[in-house]
C-alpha cells in the first residue's frame, strides 16, 4: 500500500483540532457523473448561484476555467498562453513529477478530513502559471454541490512558477440554498521566486452544508500570496486553518477575511504564517459580524528569523441576537529582532456613528448599512478589478440579510 | 426660520436645557457663548434631533413647521446641517463616499473638496487619524455639499491652525451666504468660544448660555467681549442679563 493511502487509513478517525466534529458516515461519495461540457453549454448548474461565488460561465474576462459538479469534472481549459488549467487526475498523468507536490505542504494525515480526500480522491484542480507568465484575468475555479448528502473531496495543487503570476477566483455553491452537504477541499500552493498568486475565495454554500478546506502555501525568494476570503452566506459549518509557509528571503503574505455568521451557522476561520527568512512580511486582516451566529477568528504569527515583520487585525462586530465573535490572535516569535504585532476588537455598532450618518440624511436603516459595508470593506492592494467587483458584490449581496 | 418655544432637554432623566426661547430669522447668524458645559453643544443636538436629547417639553419650529418629534434625518432632509465638535470615525467609509450619499446639492464634491484643501483625503477613512483642524475641514466640505438653509456649527474654530481658520472661516461665509447683502436665505446658529469666527462671519446677534438657559443675548461683539475681560461669572450678575431677562425681546 501506498504510503499516503496507508497514512489516510491511519488517520481517517481522527478529528481535526478545530470545529464541530463531523461524522462522514453521514455522507455518500456515490453520485451521478456528468460529462465534460463546453464552458457556455453547461447546463447543470444554477448560473446564479455561481454568479454570486464569483462564477461566470461565460467566461468573459478570466483566463481559464474549471468547474467540477459533484465528482465530475465538466469543464478545465485555460485561455491563455502559459497558463494552465485541468483536473488534478488529468495533471497528475500527464505530469509524473507532480506526485510530489501532493501531500507534500498539507500531511495527509492531518485528520479525518484530509484522509477521505485521499481515500475517496474526487479530482479537483491543477492551475499553473509557467515561468515569467502572467495571467491578464483572473482563472476561476468552482467546486459545485449539487447531489443530496453528498461529500465532495477534491484536491487541488496551484502553482506559479518562477517570476510568474496567477490571480485564481474560486466560487463554491450548492445548487439551492436547501442543498445538504459536504466539502473537503484540499489545496497546496507554491509560489516560486518572484512570483505572486492572488486567491479569492468566494464562498456560497447552504445552511445545511458542511466545509472543511485544508490549505497550505510555500512562498520562495520575493514571492507574493494574497488570499482573500469571504463567507457571507448561511453555511452550517466552516473551519479552515491555511498555513503560509514563507521560506525565501522577503516572501510576502497577506490573509483578508471577511465573514458573517446568521442565526445556526458556526464559522472558525483562521490562518497561521511562518517566517523562516529574513525580510519576510506576513498581514491578517480579519472583518467578522454576527447577526446570530458564532465565529472563531484565529491567527498566528510565527517569527522564526530576526528581521521579519507581521500584523495581524481582528474587528468583530456582533450585530445582532446571541451571535458570538471569538477573536484568538497569537504571536510566537522565536528569537529577538523580530517585529511582530496584534490588535483585535469585538462590539457592537456604536450609536454615536449611526445617528452622525443620520444628521446627514440617512435612515437609520442606511446608516447601519453604511457603517456594515464600510466594516466590511478592506483596502487590498494590487487586486485585479474583476477580483474586486466580486468581493464589492458578494458584500452586498449579504446586507439584505441585515435586517 | 428657527423658532425655539420654551424648550426643556434631558439626558437620561438628567435636565440640561430650560426653558430655552430661541428666534433666528431667515438669512440671520447667531452666535452662542457659553461655559463648558453651559449646554451649547445639547442644544444644538436637541435642534438637530439627536436621540438621546430628550425633548422634555416645548417646541423646535423650522420653516413654519415643528419638528420636535422628527427623526434627524428627516431634518436634514428639509434642510438642516451641522457640524460636529467631535464627530465619529467610520472606518472603510470613504470621504468622498459620505459626500455622495448626504443629502447635497449636486455640486461637484472634488471641487468643493479643492476650495478646502482638502482633495488628499477624498480617500481617506472619514475622520481616521485626522488632525483637529482636518476633522473640521471633514465637516465644512460635508455641510459645502449638503448646503443647508440652518446651518449649526459647534466650535467650527477650536483645534485649526491659523492658515485653516482662513479657510475654514471663509467657508462659513459661503454656507451662510454671507457675501449676499439681500435676499439671504441661509441662517446660522454657532457655538465660538474664542469668538475668532466674528473675525469671518458677521454676527446678528449673540446668545449667552447660562444656568441651563438663554442668559442673555445682544450684539455678539459686545458680549464677546464682556466675557473676555470679566469672564462668564460676571454674566451671572451682569445687568444686561438682567435687562434680557426682563425684556428678552428687546433688540
Amino acid at each position: 500500500m501506498p504510503d499516503a493511502k496507508r497514512k489516510a487509513e491511519e488517520a481517517k478517525g481522527k478529528a481535526a483540532r478545530y470545529g464541530p466534529d463531523i461524522d462522514l458516515g453521514q455522507y455518500t461519495v456515490d453520485t451521478p457523473a456528468y460529462p465534460e461540457q463546453e464552458l457556455d453549454k453547461i447546463d447543470v448548474v444554477d448560473e446564479k448561484r455561481l454568479l454570486d461565488a464569483g462564477v461566470d460561465i461565460s467566461g468573459n474576462e478570466r483566463s481559464g476555467s474549471f468547474i467540477q459538479v459533484d465528482s465530475s469534472v465538466l469543464h478545465a481549459a485555460p485561455t491563455q498562453e502559459g497558463i494552465e488549467v485541468m483536473s488534478t487526475r488529468k495533471a497528475l498523468d500527464e505530469y509524473p513529477w507532480l506526485a510530489e507536490y501532493l501531500w507534500n505542504l498539507v500531511p495527509v494525515d492531518t485528520d479525518k478530513y484530509t484522509a477521505r480526500a485521499e481515500l475517496d480522491f474526487q479530482d479537483g484542480y491543477f492551475v499553473r502559471a509557467l515561468p515569467g507568465a502572467r495571467s491578464v484575468f483572473p482563472v476561476q475555479a468552482c467546486l459545485y454541490l449539487k447531489a443530496e448528502d453528498v461529500s465532495q473531496n477534491v484536491h487541488n495543487i496551484i502553482i506559479a512558477e518562477e517570476g510568474s503570476e496567477l490571480h485564481i477566483i474560486t466560487g463554491c455553491a450548492t445548487d439551492s440554498p436547501e442543498s445538504r452537504g459536504l466539502h473537503i477541499g484540499v489545496s497546496e500552493f507554491y509560489i516560486k521566486k518572484n512570483a505572486r498568486i492572488t486567491f479569492s475565495m468566494i464562498h456560497n454554500w447552504a445552511a445545511n452544508v458542511a466545509v472543511r478546506p485544508r490549505s497550505a502555501i510555500r512562498i520562495e525568494e520575493g514571492g507574493v500570496f494574497i488570499n482573500n476570503y469571504v463567507s457571507l452566506h448561511p453555511v452550517e459549518s466552516l473551519q479552515l486553518y491555511p498555513g503560509a509557509y514563507l521560506v525565501g528571503r522577503g516572501a510576502t503574505a497577506r490573509f483578508n477575511s471577511i465573514l458573517l455568521a446568521p442565526p445556526g451557522s458556526h464559522l472558525d476561520v483562521g490562518s497561521k504564517a511562518v517566517l523562516s527568512a529574513p525580510g519576510c512580511r506576513c498581514e491578517m486582516i480579519a472583518r467578522a459580524l454576527s447577526t446570530g451566529g458564532y465565529i472563531a477568528a484565529r491567527g498566528l504569527l510565527v517569527g522564526e528569523v530576526e528581521g521579519i515583520k507581521a500584523h495581524l487585525e481582528c474587528r468583530g462586530m456582533i450585530l445582532k441576537g446571541d451571535g458570538e465573535i471569538h477573536a484568538i490572535p497569537e504571536l510566537d516569535g522565536k528569537v529577538a529582532g523580530v517585529d511582530m504585532s496584534h490588535e483585535a476588537a469585538v462590539g457592537k455598532i456604536a450609536a454615536e456613528e449611526v445617528e452622525y450618518l443620520m444628521a446627514r440624511g440617512l435612515t437609520e436603516e442606511e446608516a447601519v448599512s453604511t457603517i456594515v459595508r464600510g466594516f466590511m470593506h478592506v483596502d487590498i492592494e494590487g487586486l485585479p478589478p474583476v477580483l474586486k467587483e466580486q468581493i464589492d458584490h458578494a458584500i452586498e449581496l449579504s446586507e439584505e440579510s441585515l435586517f | 426660520m428657527l423658532e425655539i418655544e420654551n424648550l426643556t432637554v434631558s439626558i437620561e432623566g438628567n435636565v440640561l436645557l430650560e426653558d430655552i426661547n430661541l428666534h433666528i430669522a431667515m438669512g440671520e447668524t447667531h452666535m452662542l457663548f457659553g461655559e463648558n458645559g453651559s449646554g451649547k453643544t445639547s442644544l444644538l443636538m436637541a435642534i438637530m434631533g439627536i436621540g438621546k436629547y430628550k425633548v422634555e417639553s416645548g417646541r423646535i419650529i423650522y420653516k413654519g413647521e415643528d419638528i420636535t418629534r422628527m427623526p434627524a434625518y428627516e431634518r436634514a432632509r428639509k434642510g438642516i446641517g451641522i457640524m460636529f465638535q467631535r464627530p465619529p470615525t467610520i472606518r472603510g467609509l470613504k470621504v468622498e463616499q459620505i459626500l455622495e450619499i448626504i443629502e447635497h446639492n449636486g455640486e461637484d464634491p472634488e471641487k468643493l473638496a479643492a476650495e478646502l484643501n482638502f482633495t488628499d483625503f477624498l480617500d481617506r477613512d472619514l475622520n481616521l487619524g485626522f488632525s483637529g483642524g482636518e476633522i473640521k475641514r471633514a465637516e465644512i466640505l460635508q455641510l459645502l455639499a449638503q448646503d443647508p438653509d440652518l446651518v449649526l456649527l459647534d466650535e467650527p474654530e477650536s483645534g485649526v491652525d491659523l492658515v485653516n481658520i482662513n479657510v475654514i472661516g471663509n467657508a462659513i461665509r459661503k454656507l451662510l451666504q454671507k457675501d449676499k447683502h439681500r435676499k439671504r436665505e441661509k441662517s446660522g446658529l454657532i457655538i465660538t468660544h474664542s469668538g475668532f469666527i466674528l473675525d469671518y462671519v458677521e454676527a446678528d446677534r449673540g446668545c449667552v448660555l447660562a444656568n441651563k438657559t438663554i442668559w442673555c443675548a445682544g450684539n455678539p461683539h459686545e458680549l464677546i467681549e464682556g466675557i473676555r475681560e470679566h469672564g462668564y461669572h460676571e454674566c451671572l450678575t451682569c445687568e444686561r442679563a438682567q435687562e434680557f431677562q426682563e425684556h428678552p425681546d428687546d433688540p
